[in-house]
């Protein structure tokens, strides 16, 4: 132990500095590995469920087309632009961080969580319109149309799962950019002078946009076959 | 007190399994034995305050590593072929293996032979005969063991799978449920009892012990009775509904201008997805009749084979003709269609 | 590790340690330390542990008679059920993660703490949560689908308390998340000055092949329980026949992670074992890089194995053969391992202290677990025994031969750095073997039973009675097991307020670990220690034993505490 490196000493003045690490290079690395290492758990988390879906789908393509024709394409193409519009106003808003300019960080933010919110009202527009067909899972289930009615139920099933565990996602996304603004607003340290956590929220938040742009032509674009007798 | 070392080995499939077993067992032992003796043996040579010989420990040693590296898997690959060599076997039935019927469910195994014999919980078979087990569940996965047989598969619902051993030994065997389905898991089992031929085909002719000799077709014929199949598929085709009056074998045209043989897939699966293949000139009038069990609808469909054998319209005329061609696979009536079934991964 | 011994904490020995810097509940309920936090992980696994082995308890006294003489169908199926459960989500997957690397990861390599210490805080508290809501399942009302919750059994059919359960699951399946993103990141970037890869402890090669395995496995089976969840309640139909599902799919997801989970419960026990046998063999690690890269093809060759769980579903033949071959190859390394730990014994400077007995032990238990592990790796073999007792004899050779007496090995190795007190050392020494003896005793004839075809899962065997002397032997054996579990807790409770108190290094062992106080101090280091030296550092010290030639190697700091 003959060079000693006095830790405690390089830091304690850097208010954004956790104690655990040594210098604020350290701190934002640790971040963005983490970060990472969470959303390849959210890679996977999100994996095991695409999984299910192209198994099915190749078992059952032809009952999913039908299935996919009772799905709104204006609306998941409304809602599609709505997020890719929110990551590009985080994209922003992590910019104006890294310039320290704190109004258009807000409003930037501001912007993201109101297509946030504005996704979740078309989602919630367009569950309505399926609870309303009788279209979800469970015993209330209805299919008047073509195809295997229990195929078309296992295709909601699928549809509700993923479209909901996205939408809650969504709503986590909703609070973590919610702490993010107060704490600009308050201009905590640990967001006014280390860029990181603001970008590391973008993260989460483009790839919640990511998920949607996988789910959005599986879902909605897939060839869709008329009913019949409806 | 009695108690097993070994279990009986009363199937062509047993000897193989057991030659690779032990195999595996002498490798078991001698790697256990090698390290187990290299550690006693090094921990007390080594033990501190022994006046050894400690100079140029080694701490790396390339070639060393790739031996022991390489030896287990050049062992394991050798293990692994002769492992998969028995397992095609095990999962390949012979083309001329008797079928029998296998329904698992909530907590007993349920028994039909070809010519509509049943048996709860014990199934009987020839000795020397390959024999080729279709297999179905009513609710949860169950699995089909026999220990003495050395097979075992799992038994699902809305899939058909199929389990074969040709038994080698005449005697009474164990078979269990091996995959948990609640709470009378345990007590889901019974006997194989491997006959003599000529006793089994006895057997079989006075309608098993405890059995109803009421066949399959029969059974399908109050089905299709009671389900009023006859008002829409009757003599001749109608509006309604096609004749099935000699419909097995003949070429259909469909309504997407494909055509295909009538064969006993199709039959079964026309009755749970009648609008899968719509014959020219029918629309969607038919139910779907995907509430039936795969055991009634085997039943219809061994009934509607009766309707297409020339001079034999009875149903009992027509199953004697199949207990006589048990052996044909694919043709046999009753259970022919689980091939077909197997493919529709539904219900 | 630098040459010399002088331990950074022990000049500052008068500075309050981790345990009495504060004294309040709420210290420990909302601390960051992540010592303190592996307390926590202690004391609530270890209570898991006791219900969980009293279930084992009750399920193997019911099977001494083949027509059961203690409870009902139910009972006993609701009995394994929560042995199964408690076992492996609420004891063996957090076991040495939890407590071991949460405590000793950062100080192994320098740090102060994790990366994120409310992570890690959080991580307890979801593990503790997700524990409540298993037990308020299993003790309200029982459980009744076995730990594989295999649908549609546990999704349409069972009429217990599998929603809570489950949820339970799900809910710790985020705890251990949270502690492999946590475990990752300090590994990678809070390694001290001078801490390379290759200058890292075995132990932490050993968690972080672990972490990989979770993070990239944990995930899966949170998603596939919440989707039982949802069968089961919403009828959300994806994996049962009548409502459009493939129960097989449920099985493959399932296993997807819980073959993996097996790599998570060993390999962290591997880490301790290569620790344990570099400090009492006092020598390097043979084959260092083999031990910590065979960690990592374990982890990667985990994810493609999990098929051979399956041999007798309808998957296909040709993917029996893809995972079949992959199961031995998955093999290799930890024969390598088991080969490289032999080799490390050889001109090794024996001590046959607690520790080393257990990882001895472990030695031998694990190479019979992982041998027979062969047997269900080959596919015709498997078609015999799977699901049998000799499924439930292999993988209780690798789950408490392997992963437990890793545990009770770790335990007893780092007690001292822990709490800053020496056991009794006959206790712990008897007790290893004890423990060797009736896990042996217990399991053994569970080869036997499942050879001869005895299913798993049976409550009743009155059919087949010529099995109850293989049971009541195995019965008879665990009872010895309870007794070396009850053994340890009295003594090591003793220790606490009587043992005597433990140097800095009692058994002179290297690894930063040991150059800080015992108990550490909060913030482990004084400084920032910088690393000039491999890790297991043994050499100087045996050439410098060599040349005295003394018959008993007298270490300073051992002789201390034996007095």
């Amino acid at each position: 132990m003959a060079a000693l490196h006095d830790a405690h000493a390089a830091h304690g003045h850097d208010s954004a500095l956790h104690h655990q690490f040594e210098d604020i290079e350290q701190q934002n690395e640790s971040y963005v590995v983490g970060m990472w290492a969470f959303l390849v758990t959210e890679v996977m988390f999100f994996g095991a469920l695409f999984l299910a879906y192209t198994l099915y789908r190749w078992a059952y393509q032809t009952d999913f087309f039908y299935a996919a024709a009772e799905l709104d394409r204006t609306l998941g193409a409304v809602n599609t632009t709505i997020l890719l519009i929110s990551s590009f106003t985080m994209v922003l808003a992590v910019h104006f961080a890294q310039l320290k300019n704190k109004k258009a960080v807000l409003i930037n933010l501001a912007l993201t969580v109101g297509a946030a919110v504005a996704f979740l009202g078309v989602k919630s527009v367009e569950y309505k319109a399926k609870f309303a067909h009788h279209l979800y899972p469970g015993p209330n289930f209805e299919w008047h149309g073509e195809g295997n009615p229990n195929v078309i139920q296992l295709f909601y099933s699928l549809y509700f799962v993923m479209t909901g565990l996205h939408a809650i996602h969504i709503i986590i996304g909703i609070i973590a950019i919610g702490c993010l603004a107060y704490l600009h607003f308050r201009e905590a340290p640990s967001v006014k002078d280390d860029f990181v956590p603001t970008e590391m929220v973008g993260l989460y938040w483009h790839f919640v946009d990511l998920v949607w742009i996988f789910l959005f032509p599986l879902y909605y674009l897939i060839p869709s076959l008329s009913r019949g007798g409806h | 007190m009695n108690y097993p070392i070994v279990p009986p080995r009363a199937s062509n499939l047993a000897l193989e399994h057991d030659i690779v077993f032990y195999t595996i067992t002498a490798l078991t032992v001698f790697f256990t034995l090698l390290v187990g003796v290299l550690v006693v043996f090094f921990t007390m040579r080594y033990r501190a305050g022994n006046r050894v010989n400690r100079s140029r420990p080694v701490h790396e040693h390339l070639p060393i590593e790739l031996a022991w590296t390489i030896t287990p898997l050049l062992l394991g690959i050798m293990v692994f072929l002769a492992g998969a060599k028995l397992y095609v076997r095990q999962r390949t039935p012979p083309p001329e293996a008797m079928e029998i019927f296998v329904i698992g469910k909530q907590w007993m195994w349920h028994v039909q032979h070809s010519n509509g014999v049943r048996e709860n919980n014990t199934i009987h078979v020839p000795l020397g005969k390959p024999v080729k087990l279709v297999m179905i569940s009513q609710d949860v996965i169950h699995a089909m063991y026999i220990p003495a047989f050395r097979q075992q598969f799992q038994v699902y619902p809305g899939r058909y799978t199929e389990m074969w051993f040709t038994p080698t030994q005449v005697g009474k065997f164990h078979l269990f449920c091996n995959m948990y389905c609640g709470t009378q898991h345990s007590e889901m089992g019974g006997y194989v009892y491997v006959m003599p031929p000529d006793e089994f085909a006895e057997w079989l002719d006075s309608g098993g012990n405890d059995v109803r000799p009421t066949g399959f077709a029969a059974k399908g014929q109050q089905l299709f009775e009671k389900l009023n199949c006859g008002s829409c598929h009757g003599e001749k085709d109608t509006p309604q509904g096609t004749s099935l009056r000699g419909l097995l074998g003949k070429e259909r045209r469909m309504k997407d201008g494909t055509t295909l043989v009538a064969d006993q897939d199709y039959l079964v699966r026309s009755i749970t997805h009648p609008y899968e293949h719509l014959v020219e000139g029918y629309g969607q009038e038919m139910p779907a009749y995907d509430t039936l069990t795969p055991e009634q609808v085997l039943q219809l469909a061994a009934y509607v084979r009766t309707l297409s054998s020339e001079g034999k319209a009875s149903s009992e005329d027509a199953l004697k003709t199949h207990s006589g061609s048990a052996a044909t696979g694919d043709d046999n009536p009753a259970f022919g269609a689980y091939e077909h079934l197997k493919r529709m991964d539904q219900e | 590790m630098s040459a010399s011994l002088s331990p950074n904490g022990q000049a500052h020995h008068e500075e309050p340690n981790y345990l009495n810097v504060t004294h309040t509940l709420k210290s420990w309920l909302l601390t960051g330390d992540h010592k303190r936090i592996a307390i926590l992980y202690l004391i609530s696994i270890s209570v898991f542990f006791f219900l969980g082995s009293t279930a084992a308890g009750l399920v193997r006294l019911e099977l001494t008679s083949p027509t059961g003489w203690l409870m009902e169908n139910d009972t006993y199926n609701k009995a394994f059920t929560a042995h199964g459960v408690i076992m492996i989500f609420f004891f063996l997957i957090p076991s040495i993660p939890a407590v071991f690397g949460n405590f000793l990861l950062p100080i192994m390599i320098g740090a102060r703490d994790l990366a994120f210490p409310r992570l890690n805080l959080l991580s307890w508290y979801l593990y503790m949560i997700g524990g409540t809501l298993a037990l308020i399942g299993i003790l309200g009302g029982g459980v009744d689908t076995g730990w594989t919750f295999y649908t549609p059994y546990s999704s349409l059919y069972s009429n217990s308390q599998v929603t809570i359960t489950i949820l339970g699951a799900f809910i710790a399946g985020f705890s251990s998340i949270a502690t492999g993103i946590n475990f990752i990141v300090t590994i990678h970037k809070m390694r001290a000055p001078g801490m390379t890869w290759f200058r890292l402890p075995l132990f932490v090669w050993a968690h972080y092949a672990t972490s990989l395995i979770i993070i990239l496995g944990t995930p899966v089976i949170a998603i596939t329980l919440l989707l039982v969840i949802a069968e089961r309640v919403f009828r959300l139909g994806v994996f049962s026949p009548e409502l459009g599902g493939d129960p097989v799919l449920f099985q493959h997801l399932f296993w997807f992670y819980s073959h993996p989970a097996v790599y998570i419960m060993i390999l962290p026990a591997m880490g301790v074992i290569s620790e344990i046998m570099a400090a009492f063999c006092r020598k390097r690690v043979f084959g260092y890089s083999f031990v910590a890269f065979s960690s990592l093809a374990i982890a990667g060759l985990s994810f493609f194995v999990w098929g051979h769980h399956m041999f007798v579903t309808s998957q296909s033949m040709y993917q029996g053969f893809f995972f079949s071959l992959v199961s031995f190859l998955v093999a290799v390394p930890s024969a390598v391992k088991v080969f490289n730990w032999t080799a490390t014994i050889y001109k090794g400077r024996v001590y046959l202290d607690t520790p080393m007995i257990y990882a001895l032990g472990f030695i031998g238990l694990f190479t019979i677990g992982g041998l027979t592990g062969l047997y269900l790796a080959t596919l015709g073999t498997d078609v015999h025994l799977t699901a049998s007792y000799f499924v439930v004899a292999h993988f209780h050779y690798v789950m408490v031969g392997g992963a437990i007496l890793g545990f009770l090995g770790a335990l007893h190795f780092w007690w001292p750095k822990m709490f800053g007190r020496m056991y009794p050392q006959g206790w712990g020494k008897f007790n290893a073997m004890l423990v060797f003896a009736g896990f042996n005793i217990t399991f053994l004839p569970q080869f036997v039973l499942g050879f001869n075809g005895m299913p798993r899962r049976y409550h009743y065997y009155y059919l087949y009675p010529e099995f109850q002397v293989y049971h009541i032997l195995s019965t008879a054996g665990a009872s010895i097991l309870a007794v070396s579990f009850l053994i340890p807790a009295v003594y090591l409770t003793w220790s606490l307020i009587k043992g005597p108190r433990a140097s800095a290094n009692p058994w002179g062992a290297h690894g930063l670990e040991w150059e800080v106080a015992s108990p550490p101090i909060t913030t482990n280091f004084v400084t920032t220690p910088i690393v000039r030296d491999e890790v297991y550092a043994y050499d100087e010290v045996d050439e410098y034993e060599q040349v005295q030639g003394t018959e008993e190697i007298v270490h300073p700091t051992r002789t201390e505490d034996k007095h």
